[in-house]
């Protein structure tokens, strides 16, 4: 299960932050610290997955953005990491060309997409087209 | 650039990306914040747009780790709008604001479920996310049964369907209780034929979570999940938004074959086959590819698989297989891979017997230990963990030591205790054992727990031939300039207790020896001091003769030290002082430290107990679970398989140090130096009965006196037997009554020992079942029939015991309400073709629940006097009494924990006494005891018993009645008597192996 997820820049700003578990605020802001200073220092090189508290973190950059899972311990990393792809996929497609600045300034669409893509902390629909229909539908509503 | 759509987020936003710094970005927020704030105010001329807007600048705000509490309301509130755009606002800010904890969410739960069961298809799914995303337990009692129909309602489109399904998981996962899902599986059944992917995938991790819960009530749905995996492997029906780079839904596959995970197996030879021929094609057809999206997905189908296929216990071509490919990967560049192939290597060791293949590849893993990246070298050091044995501990042991010096801190406690058990558990020899363990706390003492340290003492104590050679090592350390302060510890107490053994050696006068630690002690903390001062004791005592000038160089120190502000120092320093102005006596009193008793490591236990937190129980563990429930019989029937010293290596004959972890070290070392008196000497005492398990039968003048009451139980039993007792099994009984340890029973060819703890209302016994004879003992049984006031647990007793060999069975006790009953063990075996079967009282009795308390006048009397009338306080007078004087009397009630105050009562021929008695229903409650004698007759008395506890008055009178009455003039009184018997008498390895 997905228990939280995070996009943050390299400076450690968050630009999305989804939780599937209860938290404090107070613990939310230092979850966010300590996953930012675990991710952002790592090799290229390296593993995309790293231990974190009692879960593990599976990550992702892109350019300047990192995106972060947090998944139990028992999961399946590869799997995982791919859902981020496909959720990079999925905004690249409703931005087209999704740079940073997009998910800054339309963060409220971000949420939207996400909550089409993963729910209770797993994966709802893997299907982009299926995702990006329904925000259509959603946006023609408003 | 995309702008927000909203000219006025936009702008904030905008202002906020220009702020120079955090200061200004602050001022901004709060400024904006004012301004929100009083708009909400007089909500008058705000229109949807307005509130739209505010709500997500508040979301911006809080983003940014701003507080917006004040905003929880509304937007709370405007999931109640009726117009799509500001509910959708209000549901994704609530779920993004607020989590399941937060009580302003129970003011939306009307709301909430009026748009689940509503008509408007859009409202049901904002309702569904956010009870999926936030839902707590209020929300699973109010709607899951709504949620249920969503999901099996044939008319709902396949949007609201997949999220009513992860709502529902939700819902279920937070509360299992609360959720019915009796008869469940055909819903689940039709749910898994559904075409639609998404549904389909929704479904699938619901199903998990269910299966997870109870597999037995979904075997109908392992059929389907074999054909979703079909479908996907044939690519049959799997539109291309489906796959993912060629690969047909790879979370599908992999979420199915997960499920799969949770059922034991596949009985079904036509679906096990279908499964193996999906299974088969996903090991041999996963090829590395160039892309490294494809490549990713394709091998998380493929360690899925794996997985899948080791759980199944396949065919051994196919283990051998995946063994393969696991090598393969760990020995790839790709990070990723290389990771995934040691962690999966690691959780086959937990389920197969692969450990020579796996072997194989040692010096590989060993590389990926040295690997730059924590990550992998984690995985590295679980795996070696998990494949050491006493083939390769040496191996093992010794890189992870190495590493030990240049890994991370974050990873060198983790090292440290795993380096320990595995030098614990298969150490070949014992000075290695020592070896490593010193290492250990010289490389990284900072991160070598008091466990390990207590261990290694343990360890030396039980084990003579280990103590020169420890000694010398410990000296050795002390030679080094600096060295850490738990090496200054352990050293200092392998000296002060064996350093005379080594007296000889050029250095290690005791003189010597006094200086080098001396030399440490101003570098030393407070708990380090106490230890030191206990070994100048010892020390001082080991001087033979003694050396005046020695003397006056410790007494100096512990005079210095009688004035310590620390109590625990002070005290020591003024106990040792007095203790080594007694000449002779001082010998006895600072003796060696006896053995101790055989118990599990607890470093093991540790290690065990670090437990992963993970949504669904992990398939693995629940497999291993399973696994464990028969694993008993499995170690019994291999014993041949390991060599005899792992077995005493492995530290079963070492005390947990359990109990020791809550105490302060300094308290712990007071307590094992036997300065705190009956204890010690005791044991010293009851192993030695405990352990003769050769000697001469019924040690004492036998009893052929019967007991009324439980002892009647005894008998029926025995006259079956056609093996006979060759101890007073009722003598044994009442001995063990007032006493910790002993022997229960013995016969010809088993003798069962006992060993008790008590603390409160609990208790822990171990019963030490020994075979004496040299062959395998069959068909062990032990059952306990507990009376209504105790509650017993029995850890399960392995069905055979091995020619010559002893088992340990510990049993917990908690004592519920006062009462006299008495438990039975039922032990039965058989030898040869003769059954055995006997059943033996447990004395698990109610002095054992007393602790003593000694009161004063002032203390006793308002106490009596307040608990005035029955039933809380009976007066008998009791006739039949046997004749014994007022000493004895007050020695038999002394020793059942009922402490006799002398002097309290003014005449003389009375005696007072009191106790404390522990138990669930009373908690600790006071009793006092009054008798008065006459000198006239002894035969007779009046007996009077007080508590705050009817029950508890009543059963303490008959009880004292009993033993007043019952006990024969010919058994002596069991007084404690401190006798301390040849330490090898009392060590078990070494009367087993006198068997031998």
């Amino acid at each position: 299960m997905i228990r939280f997820i995070l996009l943050q820049n390299r400076q450690g700003k968050t630009r999305l932050a989804k939780y599937y578990i209860p938290l404090e605020e107070s613990e939310k802001h230092k979850v966010e610290y300590e996953v930012h200073r675990l991710v952002v220092n790592r090799d290229p090189k390296f593993t995309n997955f790293v231990e974190f508290r009692t879960h593990k973190v599976i990550y992702r950059r892109y350019a300047g953005l990192f995106f972060s899972l947090c998944v139990d311990i028992t999961d399946n990393e590869l799997a995982y990491l791919e859902c981020i792809h496909l959720f990079v996929e999925i905004l690249d497609h409703f931005f087209s060309n999704v740079c940073e600045l997009d998910l800054v300034f339309n963060f409220h669409k971000v949420y939207l997409i996400l909550d089409e893509f993963i729910l209770a902390g797993e994966l709802q629909e893997t299907s982009k087209r299926a995702i990006i229909e329904r925000m259509g539908e959603l946006e023609k509503q408003e | 650039m995309a702008l927000s759509g909203m000219r006025g987020l936009s702008v904030f936003i905008s202002e906020i990306r220009n702020c120079q710094n955090k200061e200004q970005e602050r001022l901004r927020v709060d400024k904006e914040l004012g301004h929100i704030r009083n708009r909400f105010k007089n909500e008058k001329g705000l229109t949807v747009y307005d509130k739209k807007k505010y709500v997500w600048k508040m979301l911006y705000i809080f983003m940014l780790g701003y507080d917006v509490d004040f905003g929880h309301m509304e937007a709370v509130s405007l999931i109640s709008a009726p117009k799509y755009p500001e509910k959708q606002v209000g549901y994704l800010v609530t779920s993004c604001l607020l989590n399941e904890n937060h009580d302003f969410l129970r003011l939306a739960i009307n709301t909430v479920r009026n748009d689940i069961i509503g008509r408007n298809e859009t409202f049901q799914c904002l309702a569904l996310t956010l009870v999926g995303n936030i839902g707590g337990r209020d929300f699973a009692e109010s709607l899951a049964p709504d949620v249920q129909k969503l999901l099996i309602s044939s008319s709902c489109r396949p949007l609201v369907k997949k999220k009513a399904a992860l709502c529902l998981l939700r819902l279920f996962r937070k509360n299992p209780d609360v959720v019915n899902v009796d008869g469940w599986s055909d819903r689940m059944s039709q749910l898994l034929d559904e075409r639609n992917l998404g549904v389909l995938t929704s479904s699938m991790s619901l199903f998990v979570s269910l299966v997870s819960n109870n597999h037995e009530a979904y075997w109908s749905c392992l059929p389907k999940c074999v054909k979703v995996l079909e479908r996907l492997a044939r690519n049959q029906d799997v539109p291309q938004e489906y796959t993912y780079y060629g690969i047909p839904s790879p979370w599908l596959q992999v979420k199915t074959m997960r499920a799969l995970q949770y059922f034991p197996t596949i009985e079904d030879p036509n679906t096990r086959r279908a499964l193996f021929e999906v299974l088969q094609r996903v090991l041999m057809g996963t090829d590395v590819v160039k892309n490294v999206n494809k490549n990713n997905a394709s091998h998380a189908v493929l360690f899925e698989a794996l997985a899948l296929v080791m759980h199944l216990d396949a065919e051994k071509e196919m283990m051998s297989q995946c063994v393969a490919l696991l090598g393969k990967f760990i020995a790839v560049r790709e990070p990723n891979i290389r990771y995934l192939g040691l962690e999966n290597m690691t959780r086959m060791l937990m389920v197969t017997d692969v450990q020579e293949i796996i072997k194989r590849h040692q010096a590989q893993i060993i590389t990926s230990l040295k690997d730059p990246d924590i990550s992998i070298r984690r995985r590295a050091l679980d795996l070696l963990y998990a494949m050491c044995d006493i083939s390769n501990a040496k191996d093992i042991v010794e890189e992870l030591l190495q590493y030990l010096g240049t890994a991370e801190f974050t990873m060198r406690e983790e090292l440290a205790l795993k380096a320990a058990i595995l030098a614990e558990k298969f150490a070949p020899d014992l000075s290695w054992y020592v070896d490593v363990i010193l290492q250990l706390i010289d490389k990284a003492g900072d991160f070598v727990s008091d466990d390990i340290w207590f261990r290694v003492v343990q360890f030396v104590t039980n084990n003579e031939d280990l103590q020169p050679y420890a000694a010398l090592k410990a000296r050795e350390y002390l030679d080094k300039p600096a060295i850490h302060e738990t090496m200054m510890k352990v050293s200092a107490y392998l000296l002060g207790e064996y350093s005379h053994l080594l007296a000889r050696r050029p250095g290690c006068s005791p003189k010597e020896i006094f200086s080098i630690i001396h030399e440490k002690l101003p570098t030393v903390s407070t708990p380090t001091i106490s230890i030191l001062l206990s070994t100048y004791a010892k020390i001082l005592m080991h001087s033979q003769p003694p050396d005046p000038e020695l003397q006056n160089q410790i007494w100096a120190i512990f005079s210095k030290y009688e004035t310590s502000i620390d109590a625990e120092i002070q005290q020591r320093a003024v106990e040792y002082f007095a203790l080594s102005k007694k000449g002779a006596a001082l010998m006895d009193i600072l003796a060696e430290m006896p053995k101790f008793p055989e118990r599990e490591s607890s470093l093991i236990k540790k290690a065990e107990d670090t437990e992963a937190d993970t949504a669904e129980l992990s398939a693995i563990k629940s497999r291993a679970q399973q696994q464990a429930s028969n694993a008993l019989v499995v170690t019994d029937q291999h014993p041949a398989n390991e060599p005899p010293q792992v077995t005493q290596l492995g530290m079963v004959k070492i005390p947990s140090i359990n109990n020791l972890e809550n105490n302060h070290v300094d308290q712990e070392v007071t307590q094992t130096n036997g300065i705190m008196g009956e204890v010690e000497p005791q044991n010293g005492d009851i192993l030695g009965d405990l352990l003769a398990i050769e000697g001469p039968p019924g040690v004492s003048g036998t009893e052929t006196l019967t007991e009324e009451g439980a002892l009647a139980l005894a008998p029926v039993g025995e006259l079956e037997n056609a093996v006979k007792p060759v101890i007073d099994i009722a003598e044994r009984f009442r001995d063990l009554c007032v006493k910790d340890s002993g022997v229960l029973y013995e016969d010809p060819y088993v003798q069962i020992g006992i060993k008790a703890e008590w603390r409160g209302h609990q208790g822990r016994l171990v019963l030490f079942l020994g075979n004496k004879t040299t062959s395998s003992l069959d068909s062990v049984h032990a059952v306990i029939l507990p009376p209504s006031h105790l509650k017993l647990e029995l850890s399960s007793v392995p069905e055979i015991i091995p020619p010559r060999a002893q088992v340990q069975c510990p049993l917990e006790v908690v004592n519920l309400c006062p009462s006299r009953d008495v438990a039975v063990l039922d032990f039965s075996y058989k030898f040869g073709t003769t059954l055995v079967d006997n059943k033996l009282r447990l004395p698990a009795v109610l002095n054992k629940f007393f602790h003593p308390v000694t009161l004063s006048a002032e203390e006793f009397f308002p106490q009596w006097r307040s608990l005035a009338a029955p039933p809380l306080k009976l007066q008998e007078v009791v006739r039949g009494v046997r004749v014994m004087s007022l000493g004895e009397m007050t020695n038999l009630l002394n020793s059942l924990k009922l402490i006799v105050s002398p002097g309290l009562d003014p005449n003389a021929n009375n005696l007072v006494a009191s106790t404390t008695f522990y138990s669930e229903s009373t908690q600790s409650m006071l009793c006092l005891v009054r008798i008065e004698t006459d000198p006239a007759d002894r035969t007779q008395l009046r007996l009077t018993v007080a508590s705050g506890d009817s029950t508890l008055t009543f059963e303490l009178k008959e009880f004292i009645k009993e033993q007043l009455v019952s006990i024969p003039a010919a058994s002596r009184p069991p007084v404690l008597q401190p006798t301390i018997q040849p330490i090898s008498s009392s060590d078990p390895g070494a009367l087993l192996a006198g068997l031998l």
